[in-house]
């Protein structure tokens, strides 16, 4: 790499060992303190025969390459995805099935799930990837107003069911306003579409295979942050997870704690705290599909613990936590011994020096169970 | 009707390159002719001409009878204007700006500055002490030739890569590094990634990442600014991949039907990330766009600072006085990665760059100029860069040691004054950090405060 810059920069060891000078040691990285969490790997799955290691970004490609090999109208479409992707998601795929099924588009996200409705409209299985969720607003109206749509206005004549928005999601140390952001909640009012957001490889990879096979246009959103940083023994084979069904991930009595990506590690990680610190027992649920959402999980285990904690990075006000928070006091209204407690992003822009006091991190988290089981 | 009208278009062109810099006279009035609704326009519409032309409202052609379909070839590619050849040497002498020395080195010298800036900010962001960062390598030509040729009141819509055009302006190192490390001295306060940099002080806003969103507001600045009788104009930069947006069409388009005095600058540098141009649209480039939607329209060598500059100043006075949109596509080559986090060896050769590098960069090309003016030589250079360097990294070593603003600057600015709601957040943040200050960077900030 150093080969290219250094050609124009013959200059360049100099002025590296000054910098190196400045400090003897490397300001220590800031934006890891508070925002830091831990990756909880799953156990594989035995009854799905032979693994690999993978890491976030491998198991998404190995779920496209399945989709590809087992579909031939699937194609691969977007910003940069023919050389592999910025993230490296479609690394090796325009080679082994060629230009024509996985391409490089010209940088237009409207035109990018336009595209794509297009082609699902005919029945082919479109998976398009949009670089950033954070771009994915250009592409709004074709989303919202079209692939939502497109079923329900024609009377169930013509749908757009092949049709998979791929898009890096939520906050990576270093994102700023336009890198970081989790729109989940923007999409989840568009009756229509299915949501999903995976929190490692092994469920990444049986979620994108339904969501590319769901006869519903789904957004699949991707916690960058793990993209190399969650490895795990993942299936080889062919296999799928179901949409809107949440998994409980840890067994409790005195709390339920709902998350999706990212932060169901921040919320694992603070079930173990409670545990340590204030001998509370907490039940986590990894809520898996936004939108349709499983009502019944979360239900059923607010009834047990009698309290719920919802985190999100998205800001608090007219976050998805809104959305569980009024639904659950309506179904478990005499079961809740506290208000329900919401620990989201506060209501600014994603802000790029103040990410750690910005995120829902483990002791915001720890603080919202310290108060709901003091209630 | 359109075979006709890009046979005009491509005569149009080759007339502005015969002329060089100055605009056809005919065209322009042609323009002028569509654009309004003067009389001669309404007049056309409504008598029948004896020549039977067409009367549809939404073109002005002829009949035909031949049924022959539009060629995207069945033009010639538009030329490259430029000034210098590759080795700095004037080719036609009328063509010469006819800058003075002071204003030459001037050039030379922003355009070093900008080079080592970025030599230093890349490798410190390899370092780890900044989180990300872009160079401008190779497009150094783009930046100086444009920003020297427009008044300093004139107002900039960036994408990213313009660091240069600040540089002209003045904006000092301190503010450059300020910004990359988000700091307290940064007037962003801290709040965007690096090289997210604007100036009320120099007319350049700030910019925004999400890519040809600035280029519908250029329109709409230039449109109020016009409206307001001041002799100023807009320029908006944005690369050839973000004139691939939906927003670079409303933009053009919009600047066209309300007359808007705004300079298109389009830095077409061979790639969007990845993605070559010929993966990026397939016409001739995006200067060829410029007729099509009725704007006055050029394309530059950007690696000659000079013909930049004569295309700008040429611009400029269309939009200043006649209020007319113009495009400028100058044409480079990115030297650099597109950014930090990416290694283009993975899908470009490294003897593609070097060839950019070594036989047509336009630090060598002025260098070469200025060196055979005599206005330049070893010794010059040497204790020039020297001299550079030394500012450039005490200047870092500064920015490094200040504070990053206090966490309450994430709250504010959302709105004009905080809201309730902000109000009782940023209190229960104080708390929070206050009970739990041990697991909060709270000694690499000021502090938070109400
Ligand atoms: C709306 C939007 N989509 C995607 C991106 C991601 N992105 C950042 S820069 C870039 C390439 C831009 O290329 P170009 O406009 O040619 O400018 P250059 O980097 O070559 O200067 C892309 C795709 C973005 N910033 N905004
Ligand atoms: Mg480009």
């Amino acid at each position: 790499m150093a080969s290219i810059t250094g050609l124009t920069c013959k200059t360049f060891a100099p002025i590296s060992l000054f910098l190196r000078s400045l400090r003897k040691s490397l300001p220590k990285n800031l934006v890891r303190n508070a925002s830091a969490f831990t990756f909880h790997p799953q156990d594989p799955d035995k009854s799905l025969g032979e693994t690999a290691k993978m890491n976030l970004f491998q198991s998404l490609t190995n779920a496209m390459d399945i989709a590809l090999a087992t579909d031939q109208t699937a194609v691969i479409f977007g910003e940069d995805v023919a050389f592999g992707g910025v993230f490296r998601c479609t690394v090796g795929l325009a080679d082994k099935y060629g230009k024509d099924r996985v391409f490089n588009t010209p940088l237009c996200e409207q035109g990018i799930v336009g595209f794509g409705i297009g082609m699902a409209s005919v029945g082919a299985t479109a998976i398009a990837e949009i670089q950033f969720a954070d771009y994915i607003y250009p592409a709004y109206d074709q989303i919202v107003n079209e692939a939502a749509k497109f079923r329900y206005r024609s009377g169930n004549q013509f749908n757009v069911g092949g049709l998979t928005v791929r898009s890096p999601w939520g906050a990576v140390g270093h994102g700023a306003l336009y890198h970081s952001q989790s729109p989940e909640a923007a999409f989840a009012s568009c009756p229509g579409l299915k949501v999903v957001i995976p929190r490692g490889p092994t469920q990444a990879k049986g979620l994108l295979l339904s969501c590319i096979r769901d006869r519903n246009p789904c957004i699949y959103f991707e916690p960058k942050v793990l993209y190399r940083a969650a490895v795990e023994e993942v299936p080889v084979q062919d296999y799928m997870i179901p949409l809107s069904q949440a998994e409980v991930i840890l067994e409790g009595n005195d709390i339920t704690l709902v998350g999706w990506g990212t932060q169901v590690h921040v919320l694992w990680e603070v079930a173990e705290l409670a545990k340590e610190k204030l001998g509370v027992s907490c039940e986590l649920i990894d809520l898996q599909t936004i939108l349709p959402w499983d009502e019944e999980t979360v239900v059923k285990s607010v009834q047990k613990t009698g309290r719920l904690l919802i985190a999100h990075e998205a800001p608090l006000t007219g976050g998805f936590a809104a959305e569980i928070a009024s639904t659950i006091q309506e179904q478990c209204f005499l079961h809740l011994e506290c208000p329900i407690q919401r620990v989201c992003g506060w209501d600014t822009p994603f802000p790029h020096i103040f990410e750690p006091f910005y995120l829902p991190d483990k002791w915001r988290c720890l603080e919202a169970i310290r108060k709901a089981v003091n209630y | 009707m359109a075979l006709r009208s890009f046979c005009r278009c491509t005569l149009f062109l080759r007339h502005v390159r015969n002329v060089g810099i100055q605009t056809c006279p005919t065209i322009s009035s042609r323009h002028t002719r569509l654009l309004s609704t003067s009389p001669i326009f309404r007049t056309d519409m409504a008598v029948p001409s004896d020549e039977d032309r067409p009367q549809f409202p939404g073109s002005k052609s002829t009949f035909t009878e031949k049924l022959e379909f539009l060629q995207p070839d069945s033009y010639d590619g538009i030329p490259v204007y430029r000034v210098m050849n590759r080795n700095g040497q004037v080719i036609d002498p009328t063509q010469d700006p006819g800058l003075d020395k002071d204003t030459i080195v001037k050039m030379y010298k922003t355009m070093t500055l900008l080079n080592t800036m970025d030599k230093i900010l890349y490798e410190s962001q390899r370092q780890g002490r900044i989180s990300f960062y872009m160079t401008n390598y190779g497009e150094e030509g783009t930046h100086i030739g444009s920003a020297a040729a427009l008044d300093p009141r004139d107002i900039v819509f960036g994408q990213y890569r313009e660091a240069g055009v600040l540089l002209w302006r003045g904006f000092r190192i301190d503010e450059a590094m300020n910004q990359c490390y988000g700091n307290a001295g940064d007037t962003g306060k801290g709040r965007q990634m690096p090289v997210h940099y604007g100036s009320k002080e120099l007319n350049f806003y700030t910019i925004s990442s999400p890519l040809a969103t600035q280029m519908p507001h250029a329109s709409g600045a230039a449109y109020a600014i016009k409206r307001a009788g001041m002799d100023i104009c807009v320029i908006c930069y944005f690369g050839e991949g973000a004139a691939s947006e939906g927003d670079a069409h409303a933009a053009f388009n919009f600047a066209a039907t309300l007359d808007a005095p705004v300079i298109f600058f389009c830095r077409n540098n061979g790639y969007a990330i990845s993605t070559p141009t010929k993966e990026q649209y397939r016409g001739d480039g995006i200067a060829i766009r410029g007729p099509a939607y009725g704007i006055t329209t050029i394309r530059v060598d950007g690696n000659d600072v000079f013909a930049v500059y004569n295309v700008v100043k040429a611009a400029r006075k269309l939009a200043v006085e006649e209020n007319k949109p113009v495009l400028i596509e100058a044409m480079t080559y990115r030297v650099g990665h597109h950014s930090t986090s990416d290694d283009s060896s993975a899908y470009r050769s490294v003897d593609e760059v070097r060839y950019w590098d070594k036989e047509d960069h336009p630090i060598g090309r002025l260098r070469r100029y200025m060196l055979s003016k005599d206005y330049w030589d070893e010794d010059k250079e040497k204790e020039w860069m020297q001299e550079t360097r030394k500012n450039i990294l005490q200047e870092f070593a500064k920015a490094e040691k200040v504070k990053k603003p206090s966490p309450t600057e994430m709250m504010t600015d959302v709105y004009d004054s905080l809201p309730r709601s902000l109000e009782k957040q940023l209190e229960e943040m104080k708390q929070h950090v206050e009970q739990y200050k041990e697991h909060y960077p709270t000694d690499k900030y000021d502090e938070i405060h109400d």
